[in-house]
């Protein structure tokens, strides 16, 4: 079984961030980058599941990225990933590395590829529907379980309401979210091989973007928060339908 | 010209987040020229048609096919790329919901549109630019992104902007989609369907929330008291999930469900990062805790130190009088 994991290199949720340039660009500086979690957690812990139960297979990781970012790429190894692949430029928008992915993958017979449901900065949830359609591939959005039995694939994904079970034929892309596994520490054995392991750079395969980030802006944080005696819960009720207008 | 919308119902009614994106839709069509086209399943009943018109679409499309009606997203997105070349569309728009993000990358594609998906505010045209924001880093920031195809894409992020009222009638027609043959290739085997009178949380405008805070699982019931008195949704943090206090797609923060209510109740959550990721986009925020420390307050509105298990039922007789006071 031939797995394909494409990940995503995300600030950490608790990192400070800031912009430069007059609020053009992110600013880099300081801020730790790490796997996107549903990429890393799910997808990729996935993957290694279906492999190992099957007993053979090859998980390839997937990256849009500069080589700054081998080092999180280098971690997906260490977790059990068997070899890698970069391309090497700026991920632009989803459509662009949607494009670097199908072209990618094109003709080298992976059974399944695997994204996050969303990265979480930018949380857009584009890139698995793009490929699926670029590649004329069935596609199932926002999967907590999945499952490979000969060339049959079953995932349970959300619908409105509740979840569904469904089936489709592999090769499919499939955007997991919790539920579908339990993220894995690499352990010392791991990161060790992971520095032996094949990480082939590419070079841009299909180059456009259709949108581009203009400027940032801070959130600016609420108003100091106003304390209500715990005695006073008809004042709450109060200001909540005539300061805040929201009952 | 037109500027099109993906448009679905649910429980006899015309879902809001649908709503909201005809009138984000109305709203660039007052700014690019054009009429608001709907798109509808032809088995949604035609006398919803009218609330799509109130909340400023002009034309409503039915779209007749098996494959439509069962929810098949390859089959709606080639309605969808139709629908826009028929109509001229200059703009097409979803909900970024579930639906959405199935469909709208796979419009994107077919017709090399760039996107911008989970739009928080009407778009800024002007001098040719054609820019819209939307939120980044957590909820931390907001992004401006202009988008240079011809034809552009946008999912609208629930909650964002309130439904339109003051839209006229629509004239309806059926559209002819040539689908045959186009299909996502995934069966549905089995839905597993909550039974709930409530509000889906992606689309609940009160919404509360409980956490730790609670120590124990039967102690549900003064929050689902508040919760009734309101006529919010209940949800939950992350560690009541995993324990499974609580089902998980009650579950709100970063790995669980993003919301955006105009009020958000938390008790006993004392706000970590991962938390307020999913939550900061509320309008208004009350916490509600015993540790007046909790980092919570920082990013609240209104804040109350106490234990959860005398204010609870206090704050919900308050309401019930309030409720009472406004019959």
């Amino acid at each position: 079984m031939k797995i394909l994991v494409c990940i995503s290199s995300v600030p950490d949720t608790t990192t400070k961030i800031a912009f430069v340039n007059e609020n053009r660009e992110f600013s880099k500086q300081g801020v730790q980058f790490i796997i996107n979690p549903y990429d890393e957690w799910y997808a990729l812990v996935r993957a290694l599941e279906l492999k190992e139960a099957k007993g053979s297979g090859q998980v390839t990781l997937f990256h849009v990225g500069l080589a700054e970012n081998e080092a999180i790429i280098r971690k997906g190894l260490a977790i059990g990933a068997d070899d890698a692949v970069r391309v090497d430029a700026d991920p632009g928008d989803a459509y662009f590395v949607a494009q670097q992915i199908a072209a990618y993958a094109a003709g080298k017979g992976y059974d399944l590829i695997l994204v996050g449901k969303e990265t979480i900065d930018y949380n857009s949830s584009m890139v698995g529907g793009m490929v699926a359609e670029l590649m004329n591939l069935p596609y199932v959005s926002m999967a907590s379980k999945l499952d490979v039995a000969g060339a049959e694939i079953t995932a349970e994904c959300d619908i409105d309401g509740g979840t569904a079970v469904v089936t489709c034929a592999s090769p499919a892309v499939i955007s997991c979210q919790k539920g579908m596994a339990e993220a894995r520490i690499p352990n010392m054995r791991g990161i060790m091989a992971a520095r032996t392991k094949p990480l082939e750079t590419v070079q841009v395969l299909d180059n456009s973007t259709l949108t581009k980030v203009e400027n940032y802006r801070l959130n600016e944080g609420r108003q100091a928060v106003k304390m209500i005696d715990a005695g006073s819960m008809d004042e709450l009720v109060r200001l909540l339908h005539e300061e805040a207008k929201v009952i | 010209m037109s500027v099109i919308v993906y448009t679905e119902a649910a429980k006899g009614k015309i879902r809001k987040n649908s709503l909201e994106a005809v009138t984000y839709a109305a709203a660039i069509a007052a700014k690019v020229g054009g009429e608001v086209v709907a798109v509808i399943d032809a088995a949604v009943d035609g006398a919803l048609h009218a609330d799509l018109g109130k909340a400023g679409a002009q034309k409503v499309l039915t779209v007749n096919h098996a494959a439509l009606s069962a929810g098949d997203a390859r089959a709606w997105a080639a309605a969808m790329e139709l629908v826009a070349q028929a109509h001229g569309a200059k703009v097409v728009v979803f909900s970024h919901d579930l639906a959405g993000k199935d469909i709208a990358p796979r419009v994107a594609v077919r017709l090399k549109a760039g996107i911008v998906a989970g739009a928080v505010d009407f778009p800024t045209i002007e001098g040719g630019k054609f820019e819209v924001r939307k939120t980044a880093f957590s909820g931390k920031a907001t992004a401006v992104y202009s988008i240079n195809s011809e034809v552009k894409v946008i999912t609208l992020l629930p909650n964002s902007i309130p439904v339109g009222a003051n839209g006229t009638a629509v004239s309806g027609s059926a559209f002819d989609a040539k689908l045959d043959g186009i299909t996502s290739g995934v069966t549905i085997k089995e839905r597993k369907t909550r039974q709930s009178t409530t509000v889906p949380l992606p689309e609940a405008e009160l919404v509360v929330s409980a956490g730790r805070g609670l120590k124990a699982p039967e102690n549900w019931g003064i929050v689902e008291d508040l919760a009734t008195a309101l006529g919010a949704t209940t949800a939950c943090s992350r560690p009541v999930a995993d324990m499974h206090w609580r089902p998980h797609h009650e579950h709100v923060g970063q790995t669980g469900v993003a919301i955006r209510p105009n009020l958000y109740i938390a008790i006993g959550i004392s706000g970590a990062i991962q938390h307020l990721a999913g939550v900061n986009g509320s309008k208004t925020i009350v916490v509600i805790n015993n540790d007046k420390e909790a980092p919570f307050f920082k990013a609240a509105d209104y804040g109350v130190v106490g234990d959860a298990f005398e204010i609870l039922p206090k704050l919900t007789e308050a309401v019930k009088k309030f409720k009472a006071s406004q019959n």
